[in-house]
């Protein structure tokens, strides 16, 4: 058989080529979609057990998160957090790291940002706002590179490591809040001085939100220009897919690993940023909201796509945000939400086993039918 | 017909009818019948990818036979799953070592066998382990930690396991390959002593003559899945046997030398490095690589060539010594191995040369994916020069796959090394390092990679040819130099090569 005989023939029906090429796309999809699916069906099951409407609930999340403008309020403001957190998890995946410390990165980034607000009050606004930006930037990928080059370097385990860095940045941020930078005037909640009304971000014309959506969604972009577009990018991927293999072909494998987490950590720092200048106005015990825990599992049920970020974020976003009305409603506890993402988190696991196991996801079962 | 299909002490015999194999298009062994009586010692020889592990992953029943009919003890059995086989008192010896390292051979014996207990009553054990030595006729330290013993004495423990799970038909897979040939004597000394004791019978894969004319009672050949010859050793040459399992004309006839200028590419002096296990170094005192020539590096596998191979690949630092390139030092950065034209080709492409998740165009565009237009690395990344460069290489090189979209971990041992072979040869190209290039591969894709590497050494190409695999090394290689315990051990060229000299340098019993 001589290699001709197995590319697609010309007069093969249009039919099966589109999907030869469709499939295999599609699977990236399909694949964490039905799983999110059978998330919901457990999740159900958990709540017939304890007595409660599925079907109630999942009402009760469509009128929270999605259903009026209010409610798409309250989801947005949460998207932005979450998908840049998510960044922070699915930049250093494409590297084959696990790192799910994007927490630490996100409240040193608050932390960063407040305090060089509190020191640039005499600054015009945007110059300013862009100087915070950047600390909180340049705070977070420190935290997370170091991450990076303690595996690279140390062979350290860099999930463990983070989980443990994200824990030591909490209390660095409480230390520094309630010590050296704490605002006097806060009595009850330990809180660094409030920011001038000019540092702080405002809200989209329209949307009753603030611009960090806006920020999380070019960061996706650029994320995933730089991963599916550059020869940096395709390098990575190389890497994360075989170590091995990136070293024989004399790939600066741990300049893109320290690089990759680097940037990830950037970008939760950001989203510290936001949540700061945007939401809290200073730095306080709030920023420590749990969204670098939620980004993991945003950033897995994306598949570590930064374009398929941004609409989980969304959906996530309004599961969280629908947890206070579903407390009230149902007489549920707000964990209840914490139970959902749990059980969706260990399927999303669970499905990566399916990955290439599939037949009707390959090129071939469709080109030669 | 006065076969014995059982012997008194125990020993099963095994026949096999018109044994067929096909995975998909490929038939990898056909209509292939050999009749082992009990307590023979039967060899199984043929080249690599002739089909001999397929044959014995049937009678195992890790494969089910597209057809045929497997008779032990003269009942058909049908092998559906390995646990049948070892329900029958069939048992197999890899070519490498199954045991526990860090446990004592005594724990090993124990645990392998699959009734043992939750708790374990060593004492009893202990006991009922001696009185099973007491009927064997070789000796196996069992209270020291695997790990410890030498690799003969190793091989010895797999042997006497199989005996110990009550085993009496053993199939033994290239037993010798990691054993000096003292050690291979003295193993197959006591493995033919059981089978003239009616113990056990014995089916050996392997393709060392010397072991079969040596050891064996018979012999069966096979060459491309099929049997080509046998019969009682004595009666058949080892001219004839090396017939049968090379078929008409020898391959290296086929690959013409062409001379070219010889100039020095690479050298190595003093390199030295740790190996895997950090207790031991390996030390490269002064090798050079000249174009147009195959240096061939041989060796009994785990004396250092894997290192060698990450040194040179730069996966593994050195602690002294330097590499130069073209008079240049070389570190094996991506930049100065395309600024030199080095290519790599390690063993096991699909470890340690791919990305297995990634498609068969992105994998075939590792070396040019960053190659801007004027020498200077690119930014961006050029999808349809990756879509072209996969065309080119898919033809011009033959690989087989369903779509240049497939993950290439879909495509089968020989396309993955092709492949792997088309991206590291394209350009040009001064100096390729290659590892053990064909193991595991069909008889056709060894030859097509051969053909190559002769090729581009025609073309002025240097190449470092590191390979467990003697015969490849003799046939293709310019000069051989031998590695034995991380060090350059003997050096000749291949006119005057002598395979007892290297195999005794090969064995660390060069003087």
């Amino acid at each position: 058989m001589s290699a001709l005989d197995q590319m697609p023939a010309p007069g093969r029906p249009a039919m099966a080529r589109a999907l030869a090429g469709l499939m295999p796309r599609a699977e990236a999809v399909l694949i964490p979609a039905g799983a999110l699916l059978a998330g919901f069906a457990i999740f159900s099951l958990f709540l017939g057990a304890l007595g409660k409407s599925p079907a109630e609930f999942f009402g009760l999340v469509w009128k929270a998160g999605f259903s009026s403008a209010f409610s798409w309020q309250n989801t947005l403001s949460r998207v932005g957090p979450l998908a840049l957190a998510a960044l922070c998890v699915a930049l250093p995946a494409r590297l084959g790291l696990v790192v799910i410390g994007g927490e630490g990165a996100i409240v040193l980034g608050g932390l960063a940002a407040a305090v060089t607000g509190t020191v640039l009050a005499g600054l015009p606004g945007y110059p300013a706002m862009l100087l915070m930006a950047v600390a909180a930037m340049i705070l977070g990928g420190l935290w997370i590179g170091a991450i990076g080059a303690l595996r690279i370097r140390r062979g350290v385990n860099e999930t463990i490591a983070s989980l443990l860095m994200a824990y030591i940045a909490i209390a660095l941020f409480n230390h520094f809040v309630e010590g050296p930078f704490r605002d006097p005037a806060s009595l009850n909640k330990p809180s660094t001085a409030p920011l001038a009304e000019t540092l702080r971000v405002g809200d989209m014309p329209f949307i009753a939100t603030h611009w960090g959506v806006v920020a999380a969604a070019l960061a996706c972009l650029l994320c995933w220009v730089l991963i599916d577009r550059t020869t940096l990018g395709f390098a990575a991927r190389i890497a994360g897919d075989n170590v091995r293999a990136a070293q024989v072909q004399g790939l600066p494998v741990a300049r893109l690993v320290i690089g990759f987490t680097a940037l990830g950590g950037a970008f939760a720092g950001l989203a510290g940023f936001y949540e700061v200048a945007a939401v809290h106005g200073s730095a306080n015990a709030s920023l420590i909201a749990g969204y670098g825990y939620t980004g993991i599992l945003v950033a897995f049920l994306a598949r570590h796509n930064p374009l398929a970020i941004l609409p989980v974020a969304i959906l996530l976003g309004g599961f969280e945000a629908s947890s206070g009305l579903v407390q009230r409603r149902m007489d549920l506890p707000d964990a209840t939400i914490l139970v959902f993402e749990g059980i969706v988190f260990v399927i999303i696991l669970l499905s990566e086993a399916l990955y290439g196991r599939l037949r009707i996801f390959t090129p071939g079962y469709w080109e030669h039918r | 017909m006065s076969r014995a299909l059982r012997t008194e002490a125990g020993a099963i015999g095994i026949e096999t009818l018109g044994m067929t194999m096909r995975f998909g298009e490929f038939t990898a062994l056909d209509d292939v019948s050999i009749t082992v009586p009990a307590g023979s010692f039967h060899a199984l020889l043929g080249e690599n990818g002739a089909g001999k592990s397929t044959l014995v992953k049937c009678i195992m029943g890790f494969y089910r036979a597209t057809a045929g009919e497997l008779l032990v003890a003269g009942q058909e059995a049908r092998m559906t799953d390995p646990r049948v086989a070892q329900a029958l008192g069939l048992g197999m010896v890899y070519q490498h070592f199954t045991l526990v390292p860090s446990l004592t051979a005594a724990e090993n014996l124990v645990i392998s066998r699959a009734d043992a207990p939750a708790v374990i009553d060593w004492r009893r054990e202990r006991a009922r382990l001696a009185a099973f030595m007491e009927t064997m006729p070789f000796k196996v330290p069992l209270e020291q930690p695997v790990s410890r013993l030498a690799a003969g004495e190793k091989q010895k423990l797999e042997i006497l396991k199989q005996l110990y799970l009550g085993n009496r038909f053993l199939i033994l897979d290239e037993p010798t390959s990691v054993l000096t040939p003292d050690e291979a004597d003295e193993v197959l000394g006591h493995v033919r002593g059981l089978t003239e004791a009616g113990e056990i019978t014995v089916l050996m894969i392997t393709h060392k003559f010397r072991e079969v004319t040596a050891f064996a009672d018979a012999v069966s050949i096979l060459r491309r899945g099929r049997h080509v010859g046998g019969g009682k050793v004595g009666e058949i040459s080892v001219e004839e046997m090396s017939r049968a399992m090379m078929g008409k004309a020898p391959e290296v006839s086929k690959r013409a030398r062409a001379g070219t200028e010889r100039r020095e590419v690479m050298r190595l002096r003093g390199v030295r490095a740790q190996d895997r296990t950090g207790l031991k170094s390996i030390e490269i005192e002064d090798v050079a690589l000249n174009s147009g020539e195959i240096l061939g590096i041989a060796g009994i596998s785990g004396n250092g060539q894997m290192e060698l191979m990450e040194v040179l690949t730069g996966q593994r630092r050195t602690m002294g010594g330097e590499i130069t390139v073209k008079g240049a030092p070389f570190g094996a950065t991506r930049a100065e191995a395309r600024t030199h034209r080095m290519r790599y080709l390690p063993e096991e492409p699909l470890r340690n040369a791919c990305a297995p998740r990634m498609s068969v165009a992105e994998n075939l565009a590792f070396r040019i994916f960053d190659e801007g237009r004027n020498g200077k690395p690119a930014f961006w990344k050029n999808d349809r020069a990756i879509a072209r460069n996969a065309t080119t290489l898919i033809e011009g090189f033959k690989v087989k796959t369903a779509s240049p979209a497939a993950r290439i971990a879909s495509l089968s041992g020989g396309n993955v090394q092709r492949a792997v072979l088309g991206r590291e040869l394209t350009g040009e190209v001064d100096a390729l390092i290659v590892s053990n290039p064909c193991f595991g591969l069909d008889f056709a894709a060894v030859s097509t990679i051969r053909d190559r590497l002769m090729a581009a050494r025609n073309a002025g190409t240097a190449i470092l040819l590191i390979s467990e695999d003697l015969d490849e090394i003799m046939e293709l290689s310019d000069r051989i130099l031998v590695m034995s315990e991380g060090q350059i051990a003997f050096e000749t060229p291949v006119e005057t090569a002598d395979i007892g000299e290297i195999g005794r340098h090969m064995a660390g019993h060069g003087e």
